[in-house]
Order: C-alpha cells, then sequence, then structure tokens
C-alpha cells in the first residue's frame, strides 16, 4: 500500500466509533432539533397509519368473512370482492409510502446541509465516511421507528373504530390478535425500511465532502 | 545551530526534522469558466517543535495553504509531506489516522459539536482513537484544566464565552498528543483581551509539549510569539522571517 515508516504501526491505526456512543450521538441531535424531528416523524407517521389501517381492514374482513354472525357475513358478502378496488388501494398505499420517502429524504437532506460544518469538523477529529453515513442512518432510524410505532397503532385503531361504525361489536369479537400483530410488524419494518432508505442518499452526500469544502459552506 | 547538530544525528533523525515540507503546491479552484489559482507554488518547510505563523491578507492564499498542510483538500499539484509522508498518497482509512493522531484542528469558529458538553467534545477525538470511556474522561478532564477549565467540563458550547469554547477547541486538538496543532485564524472571532489569552496559551503548549504549532493568521499579536513568520501573498510565500530579525518594540509593531 505505502510507506507506513513515519506513521504508527498497524495495530495502533484503529478508528473506531462504538455503536453506543454513535446511538447516543444520534439521539442527542435529534432532541435538539426536536420540532424539526417531529415534522419527520409525523410524515411517517400518517404514511404507515394508512398502510396499516388498509392491512387492518383486510385482516378484520377475513376474520368477520370466517367467523362472524350470519348477518354481518351476508353484509360482506353482499359488498363482495371488487378486484378494481383492490388494485387502487394497492396503488393508493404504495403512492402514499413513495410520498413519506421523499418527504424523508428531504428532511434529511435540509439536516445535513444545516450541519455541513459539523460533519466537516469530525472528519477532522478523525471520523470516516462510513461513521458520518452510521450518524444519518441512525438518527433516520428512530424517527423512522417512533413515528412507524404511532402509525401502527393509529391504523389499527381507526380501522377498528370505523368498521365497528360499519357493523356493530363483531370486529371486536373476532378480533384477529395475530394476524393484526403480524401485520403491525410488517407495517413496522416497512416503516423502518424507508426511513433508512430516504437518508441513504443525503448521508452519502454528507459523507464524501472533503472537510474543507464542508467547513467553508456559510449556512 | 541546526546545521552542527545534523550532522552528528542519524540519518533518519534528519529525515523527519522537517514535519511539514510542501513542494510545488498549487492550488486551482474552477468556478464555471473561470480559474482561480489561489497558490501559485509553495515550498514550505517545517521544523518540529516550531512555532510558525503564516501571515497575509483576506485571499492571499493562507486558509487554502493551511487546507493544504492540514490534509483538509487537495492541491492541483505539488505534494505535501506530513513527517516526510505523502499525503496524496494515503488511503481514506490512513487519512482518518491522520487528522486524529497527527494533527490537531483549531478553527475561527471553534466548530465545537453544539449537542455536546465541553468534555465530550474534548474527548471524542479520544472515542475515535479507541480509548476507553474511563481514559477518555480523564485524560479530558485533564486537558482541560490545563487549559483553565476545569470547573465546566460539563457546559455545553451555547453555555460558553467565546475565549472558553476556543479554549475548549484547544483542548480538543490536544486530545490525541499530536504532533502538529493547525490553528486557522483562532483570534479571529475574539476580542483583544481573549485573542492574548488564547496565543498565550498556544505560546505555553508549545513551549512545555513541543507540539508544532502552525498557525494561519492575520492578527499581529501572533507575530511576538512565534519562531518564524511566513509571509503569503497573492498565493506565493512573500518573505518568511525569523523572531530575531522582525523589528519590534515591546508591545507595539513598527512604531518609528
Amino acid at each position: 500500500m505505502t510507506t507506513h515508516s513515519a506513521t504508527a504501526e498497524p495495530s495502533q491505526r484503529q478508528i473506531s466509533l462504538p455503536l453506543s456512543k454513535a446511538i447516543e450521538i444520534a439521539f442527542r441531535s435529534l432532541k435538539i432539533r426536536f420540532w424539526r424531528s417531529l415534522i419527520t416523524i409525523g410524515g411517517i407517521f400518517f404514511g404507515i397509519a394508512f398502510l396499516m389501517s388498509i392491512l387492518t381492514s383486510s385482516a378484520l374482513n377475513k376474520a368477520m368473512l370466517d367467523g362472524g354472525s350470519s348477518q354481518v357475513r351476508a353484509l360482506l358478502e353482499q359488498k363482495g370482492t371488487d378486484a378494481e378496488a383492490e388494485t387502487q388501494q394497492i396503488w393508493l398505499v404504495t403512492l402514499s409510502l413513495l410520498v413519506c420517502v421523499v418527504g424523508i429524504t428531504n428532511a434529511m437532506l435540509m439536516s445535513v446541509t444545516e450541519r455541513f460544518r459539523e460533519i466537516g469538523t469530525m472528519k477532522c477529529l478523525g471520523a470516516l465516511d462510513i461513521f458520518i453515513i452510521e450518524l444519518f442512518l441512525l438518527e433516520s432510524a428512530f424517527q423512522g421507528l417512533v413515528g412507524s410505532l404511532g402509525g401502527v397503532i393509529l391504523g389499527c385503531l381507526f380501522m377498528t373504530v370505523s368498521m365497528m361504525s360499519s357493523y356493530g361489536m363483531e370486529p371486536l369479537s373476532v378480533f384477529p390478535v395475530m394476524s393484526v400483530l403480524k401485520f403491525g410488524l410488517y407495517s413496522l419494518g416497512a416503516g423502518l425500511f424507508l426511513s433508512i432508505v430516504g437518508a441513504l442518499y443525503p448521508a452519502q452526500q454528507a459523507a464524501k465532502m472533503l472537510p474543507a469544502d464542508a467547513m467553508r459552506t456559510e449556512v | 545551530m541546526s546545521e552542527e547538530q545534523a550532522v552528528t544525528t542519524e540519518p533518519q533523525d534528519i529525515d523527519v526534522q522537517n514535519i511539514v515540507r510542501t513542494r510545488g503546491v498549487r492550488r486551482v479552484y474552477k468556478m464555471g469558466k473561470l480559474e482561480l489559482e489561489a497558490l501559485k507554488g509553495i515550498d514550505l518547510e517545517i521544523k518540529r517543535s516550531e512555532y510558525v505563523s503564516i501571515m497575509g491578507p483576506s485571499g492571499s492564499g493562507k486558509s487554502t495553504l493551511f487546507n493544504m498542510i492540514g490534509a483538509l483538500d487537495k492541491p492541483t499539484s505539488g505534494k505535501v509531506y506530513i513527517d516526510e509522508v505523502d499525503v496524496a498518497q494515503l488511503d481514506a482509512y490512513e487519512l482518518a489516522w491522520l487528522r486524529c493522531r497527527k494533527i490537531g484542528y483549531i478553527f475561527q469558529t471553534f466548530n465545537l459539536i453544539p449537542v455536546m458538553t465541553a468534555l465530550e467534545n474534548v474527548t471524542l477525538p479520544m472515542i475515535f482513537a479507541g480509548l476507553s470511556t474511563d481514559e477518555s474522561i480523564d485524560k479530558g478532564v485533564d486537558l482541560l484544566e490545563t487549559v483553565g477549565l476545569g470547573d465546566r467540563v460539563q457546559h455545553r458550547p451555547l453555555e460558553l464565552s467565546g475565549g472558553q469554547q476556543q479554549r475548549v477547541a484547544v483542548a480538543r486538538a490536544l486530545a490525541n498528543d499530536p504532533a502538529i496543532v493547525l490553528a486557522d485564524e483562532p483570534t479571529g472571532n475574539l476580542d483583544r483581551q481573549t485573542g492574548r489569552e488564547i496565543i498565550e496559551l498556544l505560546r505555553r503548549l508549545n513551549t512545555e509539549k513541543e507540539v508544532t504549532i502552525i498557525s494561519a493568521t492575520h492578527d499581529l499579536k501572533m507575530l511576538d510569539v512565534s519562531d518564524r513568520i511566513v509571509w503569503v501573498e497573492d498565493g506565493k510565500i512573500a518573505k518568511i522571517q525569523r523572531r530575531e530579525d522582525l523589528d519590534l518594540d515591546v508591545g507595539q509593531i513598527g512604531e518609528d
């Protein structure tokens, strides 16, 4: 590779950022930008709530069809399964999640731009590019986690209550706990995944900057 | 004095006598169709434990030279050697190591991380270097006491004055016992008295810890503590003076 003669032995050439420390820094950065973080979290919150509500409705419909009272089953069969409506639904959900991701990317880009000087400084202290990426991904993952958690709860609650207004107590009596939990986990995973994907581009841009350029920026 | 010593010391010592060496460093900035030549060929040698001030007006290229020496930016042509290692040959990992362990940076705008306390700011480079939390805290408190901030260890940058923030920055620059401390306009955002205190602090560190200090500045107060002054003008070195050669009256500059 290169001559190491004037620099230290290989064993001393470690640069590391322990995960616990990275988490601490990421968490504190979010806390200090609390209100801005809330907006980003809000975006994920509603997107995932929508996803969860659709999933819950399908789970509840299935549960009522399988085990509900005859009146309810008759009602449901009357409504029928409309293939076109289902495709439309999938399209709606996909769109809303895409809007979510765009929102996250935008928010993270703003966050990165605001902190160019901070990033440049950290590189001066010896931070590797991957540390910078790690910090931003962690921040986004936190926001995704909080937003998704809230969204899952809201989506499930909203759809259950909404169905109760149509079918009375039926949805509660046949409530498919396992299915809903499963869908909840899927939605949580989706929210987390999208947050990380949304932050990837901004994080990479941040990490790539030369310290001199990063610190020359006037914000 | 160094000539006689050079003959008697081993070849290896002569090689690393120059801690920083630049050869024909040029830096051209491209802005659309315009080309701005910020540095027009700089040849410079800085010895270990020297206190060198790079002086020049705004736009002279001293900050650009600072970035070259500190491996913060790449020259368009020419070479920069730190401890006789060509900086351009270093990969990202080695570059990070260099910035973490070998060089400490001080900036005009302090550049402390706002979400961290003074102690955490000072210990961050130590964490990158792999020190345990306990070791880094002990060392961090020690350094903060050296710069006179032993009682402000848990304060955040928002709660510190400009001079105090710069002191934290100085402590942070020393976190991993670097061979070189690079200061870019360290007194630029400070009032005269505080500026003097920081300059005095740097001088003390240079004497006590024998760390090389390279400072890019247009603060004339820095003249008094430097071993050598490199005057930069229009992207070139105009002249290099040693402290002894300067015509300074006590307390004033150039009074006739």
